[in-house]
């Protein structure tokens, strides 16, 4: 029958949830207990306990200080961007749709370059400058002005066009990629280091300080975008049927676009750019559990975490000792995965 | 499927006589230019409950912009008050109980399943899961896509994807009471003739229960036979306005849509035919 062979095969999200939330916890083992260094299961989570001091320094320090913190950011900034990723799709109605449309990452970059440039000095005195440093601190400045000129450029009195708004992301993203590349053009070899890393992305500078704000920011947007979670599922239908359904369209997206620009600035601000986890994980997400809100969000998140996660254990061990930044293996899972979908989309379309 | 014959309880409507009570909607001194062309010119309207009001006109007469701005997708000058309370003093929310509009189109791109998207309608309402599933089943039963419920809403045909949107503008008004209203968008463009007459059967009885329904439609055969009153838009301006044999005068007609017709009665139904010539 042509209806079962439409069915996608859907999962309740009781199944889901504590599926997920049981490979996070499998995941997260596995990355204290995996690494360059030969630490062995008991030893590692040994390490963990603060009670337990029998145990080398040196393990203690790389389990609680090197792998622990990054674990933790990974499932932190993970899950902001899926979550972030999720909302900007619903929000353009765009299945394809993802948190850099809006020049939040460009701005985010440009930002973090011009510090990286002009104010490499006061990044030697790294860690943290008012608990983040001046390169995040630049970053989250550079992301959220381009957020507001393009939300600027999309209103007029009659509200929020998206699409303006995603054709002005485009203009800005290819501004901030201009002076970008000047940056690049004019710093010297460190600065160009620094820079290559950061626009690749990478979860090694986790700091305690870094992992509170990442945490805290998680929370804050879930906790908000799953309250408006059912103004999203009508937003997807139209403005005007939202509108129509009762929903403060211009309020609605007024106050995602915010969060979004926020909850993605913190992420570049404390990892670089890791393209493609807000972009592919929501699609997972409806995929797994249908493209309601209420589900998909607290999906994405934990997909999102998970993805991150299991990214940078392969960041760390692939090429171990050296490590990948983690933007480039989000990159070569992700744009296949992709692909494969747009393939999958087409041959249901004809 | 099987429809019986009509119910015709067409009433005799005369405009002055009508109970002040019964004015769901009345709009003063609407004023529209978009792109240069007057769509509305100082144009009064009150829309009663209890009746099936059908917006006709040639097309870019401004019969859709007339109930985008009535529903305030479209803002323009002028007045518009809702059960007597102008409608910026309704709250949105509340706004939304009570009026339902049902667009030419929809675009949604995402994976839901029919029965989804008709409980979306449920959004406005304080219903439990369970009332909501109720509610949902009885819609889509009514506009008879039951057996589509589980199917996937990018793969229906367009008049499927109109009566799925159908059903959920009925699950909003579920709760309305007294004060409904409920606006469609030429509702028929896409469906066969059975739920061509159909849905304009369920917006009768809607309106036969108290709801002030306004559509929008081309078709002037379903007009006469489903409204209790027509309202003939051109130019910005009303050129008629009445009940079918009222409106649907020959030299109107062929004055409006530049056509000349012939205007005969139906051989059953007291309501008139239109034949083109």
């Amino acid at each position: 029958m042509q209806s079962r062979r439409m069915q996608l095969q859907r999962l309740p999200i009781e199944t889901l949830l504590p599926l997920g939330i049981g490979l996070l916890f499998f995941a997260i083992t596995s990355s204290i207990v995996i690494g360059p260094m030969d630490i062995s299961f008991i030893d590692s989570i040994k390490a963990l306990i603060p009670w337990e001091t029998d145990l080398p320094a040196h393990i203690q320090l790389v389990v609680n200080q090197i792998r622990l913190p990054r674990t933790l950011l990974a499932i932190a900034i993970g899950a902001i961007l899926a979550l972030c990723g999720a909302v900007m799709q619903g929000l353009f109605r765009n299945p394809l749709a993802d948190p850099g449309i809006i020049g939040v990452s460009g701005g985010a970059a440009l930002g973090a370059a011009i510090a990286v440039v002009f104010f490499a000095p006061l990044v030697v005195n790294y860690p943290l400058i008012l608990t983040l440093g001046t390169v995040p601190v630049f970053a989250f400045i550079g992301g959220a002005l381009s957020t507001f000129f393009v939300y600027y450029l999309g209103t007029d009195k009659n509200g929020t066009s998206v699409t303006i708004m995603l054709l002005a992301g485009v203009a800005i993203g290819a501004l901030s990629g201009a002076a970008l590349g000047f940056m690049n053009f004019i710093a010297d070899d460190q600065a160009l280091r620094d820079l290559s890393l950061w626009s690749m992305g990478s979860l090694a500078g986790a700091t305690w300080p870094g992992i509170t704000l990442a945490f805290t920011t998680l929370a804050v947007l879930l906790w908000l975008f799953c309250r408006d979670a059912n103004a999203l599922n009508a937003f997807l239908l139209g403005e005007a049927e939202a509108k129509h359904m009762g929903v403060n369209v211009q309020m609605l997206k007024r106050r995602l676009i915010l969060l979004c620009a926020a909850g993605v600035g913190v992420t570049v601000s404390l990892t670089g750019i890791i393209g493609f986890v807000g972009l592919v994980i929501p699609h997972l997400g409806r995929m797994l559990s249908g493209p309601n809100h209420k589900t998909l969000l607290p999906m994405s998140a934990l997909l999102g975490a998970l993805i991150l996660l299991i990214a940078d254990m392969i960041a760390r061990v692939v090429l171990a000792p050296l490590e990948l930044p983690v933007g480039i293996v989000t990159a070569i899972l992700g744009a296949p995965f992709f692909i494969l979908l747009l393939v999958k989309q087409k041959g249901r379309m004809s | 499927m099987t429809f019986g014959p009509q119910p015709n309880s067409l009433k005799p409507l005369i405009n002055n006589q009508v109970d002040k009570n019964k004015v769901a909607i009345r709009a003063q001194g609407l004023n529209l230019i978009l792109g240069g062309k007057t769509l509305l010119d100082n144009f009064d309207i009150d829309i009663h409950a209890g009746e099936v009001t059908a917006l006709l006109g040639p097309n870019g007469a401004g019969k859709s912009s007339l109930l985008k701005v009535l529903c305030g997708e479209i803002e323009a000058t002028g007045n518009i008050a809702f059960f007597g309370q102008n409608r910026n003093q309704w709250s949105a929310k509340n706004l939304a109980k009570h009026l339902g509009v049902l667009p030419q189109h929809s675009t949604l791109n995402f994976a839901f399943l029919a029965h989804e998207v008709v409980e979306l309608g449920g959004l406005p309402l304080e219903l439990s899961n369970i009332q909501t599933q109720q509610i949902t089943q009885e819609k889509m039963s009514l506009v008879d896509i039951c057996d589509l419920g589980h199917r996937l809403y990018p793969s229906l045909s367009g008049g499927e994807k109109q009566r799925v949107h159908f059903a959920r503008i009925l699950t909003q008004l579920s709760q309305a009471g007294e004060q409904c209203v409920l606006m469609l968008d030429e509702p028929t463009s896409a469906l066969d003739l059975a739920h061509q007459h159909k849905t304009l059967q369920v917006a009768k009885e809607l309106a036969s229960n108290g709801a002030a329904v306004i559509i929008v439609l081309h078709d002037l055969n379903l007009a006469a036979q489903y409204a209790d009153r027509l309202v003939i838009v051109n130019h910005g301006l009303i050129q008629a306005d009445g009940t079918p044999w009222q409106a649907l005068q020959p030299d109107i007609i062929e004055r409006v849509y530049g056509w000349p017709v012939y205007i005969s009665s139906h051989p059953t139904g007291d309501f008139p035919v239109i034949l083109s010539h």
